[in-house]
């Protein structure tokens, strides 16, 4: 029989919650621990094999000179790498650094900033090395998690939509909060993945899974103001959220914040 | 130092402890205990998890945004910083919420205690008493306890997921309350496997209560929410057990964060006493008497006297919290009456707002100023590993003297273990841990 493929999962900065994904697949864990060798996964285990691995998750973004070298050695030792949620694949809430001074930030949170090495900006993994998958998420979903891990097995492309949330409020037969209770939503540019919970629950989506394929946020933003009296700072704020630093929605706010449409 | 001339007898042991990163924890750290004629010259936790800067990109955001945001310093407690941050909010509003909301936010944070427990009792805990290294090894051997750890683990999820959304990061908590609350018959239908959790809990308590301990109790003041009639979750004074009672807004009077080299998180001292600790010791050793008669029953059981202070058995007071977080939400779900709306409207004001909140892995401070138009001016969040920093390099302290005799990889995973004692969150602490031992 065949080794079973080696799994590696790495962390930059991030809040963990992504590789908890794994763990949280309650039903599903130990069926895939039986299909591939957890060989280095710091959260669930002390024990750390020696690469090189098959499939490598990467949560979190790059934030410190040490971490962008460490992130081209897991390059080197991983032959198929996925980044895992909105900081590995958009620099994460913590790239709203990215739009400020970082040394001023420093020295508001710690007493004693020269203890602090830091670079200016947060940036995804596909910014230092070639990625092979990005999953979305801020979290991740655990199915989308499960179908990328089992499309990797089968040697196959990852059924995962880059389509909009609204697709997926069609789907399961939600009112649009939008236009029925004039809700302001980033659903129409936010990419599915989710199965719509926001607005299951009565709100507008927030943008957890970044810029759907082709967003058109200036057809979006022009309807919060002038249809839901959003203000400029509160379209800044919208788009600058845990996947502020992707393209399009970091040009939204820019605009916004500089007052172009 | 003094003490490097009878190094000789030590030629043969190991001269340091190195963790270069701790596993089993969430997020990134390590340790280095240095070592120096057989006797322990310094411990220091590292924590290496860069700095994501919460508090200073928080300032300007609006209030309402908080939940949401806040809940990203965590993926393994993000309830907790929601209701530390709703609570605050509330405060620096004048509302309070009451009723059936705080009985759901009550249900909420249930379901997180028995999720994060249950994780770490089995998954992250019990390997090391049972000498694996992961759940997954130890899944071999032990296959019908892991099973049932994740039985209960996904009862705590599938609660947090009804009542929040989603299981991480949920999304249907607002100040003032939720976005939509549950119907009665939607939480009826959690009572049934409620009830198995329950049956899950106490095997926990027998399970863990079966493991080995090292004879080691420390003299801790012990931190911790105290309410009049209820174990805390959300509410309450804050109290010690050297004579500390004082409101939440008087907690930046007590304690203060000192920033030291070897860490990006900040490390907190009571003022005029020292290293403190929070996390379930506490709250259990401070609250025995408002456990209710099922926990209480089961820690009676499992040996355990009203107050505990050896941090290894931390492991069966999780255990313990598990079967009071699964009776109170079943309590909750079976008494449960909808509220008429789903949250308390809130009026920005310009003021300053305090909450505090008891997060599996203890106390969880929050404050923030807002201004008239609703943005966030100045924000402060302690999270309770930064609390416990100094208090597991004390344990260290004492803790290494007891383990000379054993071989550098033994030394090394006890040591791991006496962190893990703390269920250390790196992420929230490093707004934290490698071991380094070394010996001269």
């Amino acid at each position: 029989m065949a080794a079973r493929p080696k799994l590696a999962v790495f962390k930059f900065a991030s809040c963990d919650g992504c590789q908890l994904s794994l763990l949280d697949c309650e039903d599903e864990l130990l069926a895939v621990v039986g299909q591939v060798e957890i060989a280095n996964f710091l959260e669930a285990s002390r024990e750390v094999q020696k690469g090189p691995y098959d499939v490598a998750l990467v949560e979190g973004s790059i934030t410190t000179s040490h971490d962008a070298e460490r992130i081209q050695q897991v390059r080197k030792q991983s032959r198929f790498l996925v980044t895992i949620g909105a900081c590995a694949t958009a620099g994460g809430i913590q790239a709203l650094r990215n739009f400020k001074d970082v040394r001023e930030f420093t020295s508001a949170v710690y007493a004693t900033p020269e203890y602090v090495s830091t670079l200016d900006a947060s940036t995804p993994i596909s910014q230092h090395v070639r990625v092979d998958f990005e999953l979305r998420g801020c979290p991740i979903s655990k199915h989308q998690l499960v179908e990328v891990l089992g499309a990797f097995l089968c040697k196959r492309r990852p059924n995962i939509p880059s389509y909009s949330v609204c697709l997926e409020c069609k789907r399961r037969g939600t009112v649009c909060v939008m236009t029925a209770a004039g809700t302001p939503c980033l659903g129409p540019v936010t990419q599915a993945g989710c199965g719509a919970l926001c607005p299951s629950y009565q709100r507008g989506c927030f943008g957890c899974f970044g810029p759907s394929e082709a967003p058109n946020t200036a057809a979006l933003g022009s309807w919060w103001e002038k249809q839901l009296g959003a203000s400029r700072p509160e379209l800044v704020r919208a788009f600058r959220s845990f996947n502020a630093y992707a393209a399009p929605f970091r040009m939204a706010s820019d605009a916004y914040e500089h007052d172009r449409s | 130092m003094p003490m490097s001339t009878t190094v000789r007898n030590a030629t043969s042991r190991p001269k340091s402890i190195v963790v270069e990163a701790l596993a089993r924890v969430e997020g990134e750290g390590g340790l280095t205990v240095q070592l120096r004629g057989g006797r322990v010259a310094d411990v220091k936790l590292r924590i290496y998890e860069p700095p994501r800067f919460f508090e200073a990109f928080l300032r300007g955001r609006s209030f309402r945004e908080l939940p949401d945001i806040t809940a990203r310093i965590c993926g393994i407690c993000p309830v907790a910083y929601q209701m530390s941050a709703v609570h605050a909010i509330e405060a620096a509003c004048g509302v309070a919420v009451g009723g059936p909301l705080r009985e759901l936010r009550r249900l909420l944070y249930c379901g997180e205690w028995i999720e994060s427990h249950a994780l770490h009792v089995y998954l992250l805990h019990a390997p090391d008493f049972l000498g694996y290294p992961s759940a997954i090894h130890m899944a071999a051997d032990h296959a019908e306890v892991v099973k049932k750890a994740l039985e209960l683990k996904k009862i705590g999820n599938d609660l947090v997921a009804l009542v929040g959304g989603r299981e991480i990061h949920p999304i249907n908590v607002r100040c003032g309350g939720f976005y939509r609350v549950p119907t009665r018959r939607e939480l009826l239908g959690l009572a049934e496997r409620l009830k198995r959790a329950c049956e899950l809990s106490l095997e926990a308590v027998s399970f863990a209560a079966g493991l080995e301990f090292p004879d080691f109790e420390q003299d801790y003041e012990f931190v911790a929410l105290r309410h009049p009639d209820e174990y805390p979750l959300n509410e309450g004074r804050i109290v010690s057990n050297r004579g500390l009672d004082v409101p939440v807004s008087a907690y930046e009077e007590h304690f203060i964060e000192e920033h030291v080299p070897h860490a990006n998180a900040l490390h907190s001292v009571h003022k005029g006493h020292g290293a403190y600790h929070v996390g379930p010791l506490a709250r259990y050793s401070l609250n025995f008497d408002r456990l209710g008669t099922p926990a209480q029953e089961a820690a009676r059981a499992a040996g355990l006297g009203p107050t505990c202070n050896n941090p290894f058995k931390s492991i069966v007071v999780r255990a313990v919290e598990l079967v009071f977080a699964c009776h109170e939400a079943l309590r909750i779900v079976e008494q449960y009456q909808p509220p008429e709306r789903p949250f308390v409207e809130l009026e920005p004001r310009e003021a300053t707002g305090h909450g505090a909140s008891e997060a599996p892995r203890g106390l969880l401070y929050h404050r923030y100023a807002i201004g008239a138009d609703g943005l966030v001016r100045s924000a402060k969040i302690v999270p309770p590993t930064a609390q416990n920093q100094k208090t597991i390099e004390n344990d260290l302290w004492h803790f290494v003297p007891t383990l000379l005799d054993l071989g550098k990889e033994e030394m090394t995973w006890r040591c791991e273990q006496a962190i893990r004692n703390y269920d250390p969150c790196i992420s929230c602490a490093t707004h934290f841990l490698k071991l380094d031992l070394r010996r001269d």
